[in-house]
């Protein structure tokens, strides 16, 4: 990968609508107002839900949508504007692999990571010597011969992996490419793209509606809802800080922290006159994350704290703990500005009488 | 039966394949392109041309609501400008081709869009052009369906052959109304049939072998 420079943006979304025509009239928006930098050698993650744009966004990148308005730029290349021999050419620089896999059952293994390879127009001889060193690294020798109808759903991705980094692009997209994958299998996957994306320095692309995807191997992350980009940064800052509900709720489904069920159907969020609790989500990040800060709470404060939740993980290296805790309601405002005055982000959740 | 009977019979028996055969042939090469461009031609697909698709279908439409029999006699001028005669086993293979070629077309249109459009999707971000996904993706992943459409166009030739006879086409068919009917033998017409429902287990059973050769997919294991 010669072609490979770590400062250089990769793929620009530049300020990129799409609408389609409704039947019998008039227009739906699908996306709008994009605007998104993929810089080379990243990993980048869009998450939204389902019908939220993030796959019309991602089949811009290789032309299988065009875009309404704005533009696209893939290097420096423009793919909205490209057609016929030039389109193909720079989707032949875009692998892309799919969540249901997308392999011909009429061919072997190796004949279905043979294919755009064939349709590069590359000599017989070449095809053969490529092919089974993209079997050998995704780690299928053994079934090179078989159909995929004889594979299970990780070997079929691995499969459609190898394929599509046989024309040796410098971008690969990701559509939903483990939602399809029982958890083992998405781990073993994710692991082989970020393999890929560190021995290859290839861009990645992936859209997914999971945001342990994400944390697992995403270093940039975009969070997408109603065609709009919503929030967009580093992973780790958008894990720790995160500004959009739609953030918050698919963090709430990763982080692994939800409140116990016990307090969920009691909690109000009415703050009692007297006593009650005030239910707080804490989260740690950067310097602070493996600090005591809920001891020096309570020897600096005298305010007495009850864990209902918690874990601590990590995204990339860096660790970032979350908990939920509860503590006098009379005294939540004093522990709060307390424990923000310390860098740590607070969130108040309700109260319980 | 004597054995000019026996005779007669083998031959009519050689009239009927060649007859299916050369049809069958000719129908595939001029059917399976039609059949393929009125698969990608609907609007959206491929090489959407929505108006090209229409007229065409209503064309292949057109030949097929007309009865055998009757396009047989209808075309005799058309058939006799191909053929240079309008009688006969070679002449008999011009109708049988018309009515082969909106056949195969259709059950081959119908295999194509059968074919899973993320294959397709997945050969356009390859770079593919129209052409190489239709050499390289449809026909190969539709190669199953079009093998069993084929063997029942096959079978259906060899129904329609028996009809030939009203511009002496010969053949089995022929041969069953001439002898077995007007000549009052229906040794003869038994055999004829005989015959004939041999030659569809064959093809049938042939055509079968060939499709479950050629379908890598996994087996639907319905009913088990």
């Amino acid at each position: 990968m010669t072609s490979h420079d770590g400062q250089a943006a990769s793929i620009i979304f530049d300020r990129v609508g799409k609408s389609f025509a409704k039947p019998g009239g008039g227009t739906v928006s699908a996306i709008s107002d994009v605007s998104l930098t993929v810089e080379a050698g990243t990993i980048t993650g869009i998450i939204g839900r389902s019908g939220a744009g993030k796959s019309t966004l991602l089949r811009m990148v290789n032309g299988l949508e065009r875009p309404t308005s704005g533009k696209v730029l893939v290097g420096d290349q423009d793919v909205g504007a490209a057609q016929g021999v030039k389109l193909r050419t720079i989707r032949r620089d875009v692998g892309m692999i799919f969540q249901h896999f997308n392999l011909l059952s009429s061919r072997t293994v190796s004949e279905n990571i043979a294919l755009p390879l064939e349709i590069a127009g590359m000599a017989a001889s070449d095809i053969k010597a490529r092919v089974a060193d993209l079997v050998e690294r995704v780690g299928l020798s053994a079934q090179a011969d078989r159909y995929p109808s004889e594979l299970s759903g990780g070997q079929k991705q691995r499969v459609g992996i190898a394929r599509a980094l046989a024309t040796e692009p410098k971008i690969l997209l990701s559509d939903e490419a483990t939602s399809a994958l029982d958890p083992e299998t998405t781990q073993t996957v994710l692991s082989l793209l970020k393999d890929i994306n560190r021995e290859l320095g290839l861009t990645i692309l992936l859209i997914t509606h999971e945001m342990a995807v994400v944390r697992d191997i995403a270093s940039h992350v975009a969070v997408i809802e109603g065609g709009n980009i919503v929030e967009a940064g580093t992973t780790y800052d958008v894990f720790t800080a995160p500004q959009h509900p739609t953030t918050r709720s698919f963090l709430s489904g990763v982080t692994g922290v939800t409140l116990p069920a016990f307090i969920k159907d009691k909690i109000t969020q009415q703050r009692p006159e007297t006593g009650g609790e005030e239910v707080i989500r804490v989260t740690f990040a950067g310097k602070h994350a493996t600090d005591p800060m809920l001891a020096l709470l309570t020897r600096d404060l005298g305010i007495e704290v009850n864990i209902l939740a918690g874990a601590v993980e990590e995204i990339g290296t860096r660790p970032f703990g979350n908990l939920l805790v509860s503590l006098d309601a009379q005294r939540g405002k004093e522990a709060r500005a307390y424990l923000e005055r310390h860098g740590l982000l607070t969130e108040v959740l309700g109260y319980v009488g | 039966m004597s054995a000019n009977l026996i005779n007669l019979l083998i031959q009519a028996t050689g009239q009927t394949l060649y007859m299916v055969a050369i049809s069958t042939f000719l129908g595939t090469l001029f059917g399976l392109p039609l059949g393929v461009f009125l698969a990608i031609s609907q609007r959206g697909e491929l090489l959407s041309a929505p108006w090209v698709n229409k007229v065409l279908g209503l064309v292949v439409n057109a030949t097929r609501s007309v009865p055998f029999i009757i396009l047989v006699v209808a075309i005799i001028p058309f058939t006799r400008a191909i053929a240079g005669t309008s009688i006969g086993t070679t002449a008999a293979i011009v109708p049988l081709t018309i009515a082969a070629v909106p056949f195969i077309a259709r059950l081959v249109e119908n295999a194509i869009r059968e074919v899973d459009g993320g294959l397709i999707e997945a050969a356009r971000a390859m770079g593919a052009t129209p052409f190489q996904i239709i050499r390289k993706v449809l026909i190969p992943e539709a190669l199953p369906a079009i093998t069993l459409g084929l063997t029942l166009a096959v079978v259906s030739l060899i129904g329609y052959s028996a009809m030939v006879g009203a511009v002496g086409g010969e053949g089995l068919g022929d041969l069953g109304i001439r002898y077995g009917y007007q000549r009052f033998m229906p040794d003869v017409m038994a055999v004829v049939v005989v015959i004939l429902i041999v030659l569809v287990q064959l093809v049938q059973s042939i055509g079968e072998w060939i499709a479950t050769r050629v379908d890598k997919r996994a087996p639907k294991g319905r009913g088990q």
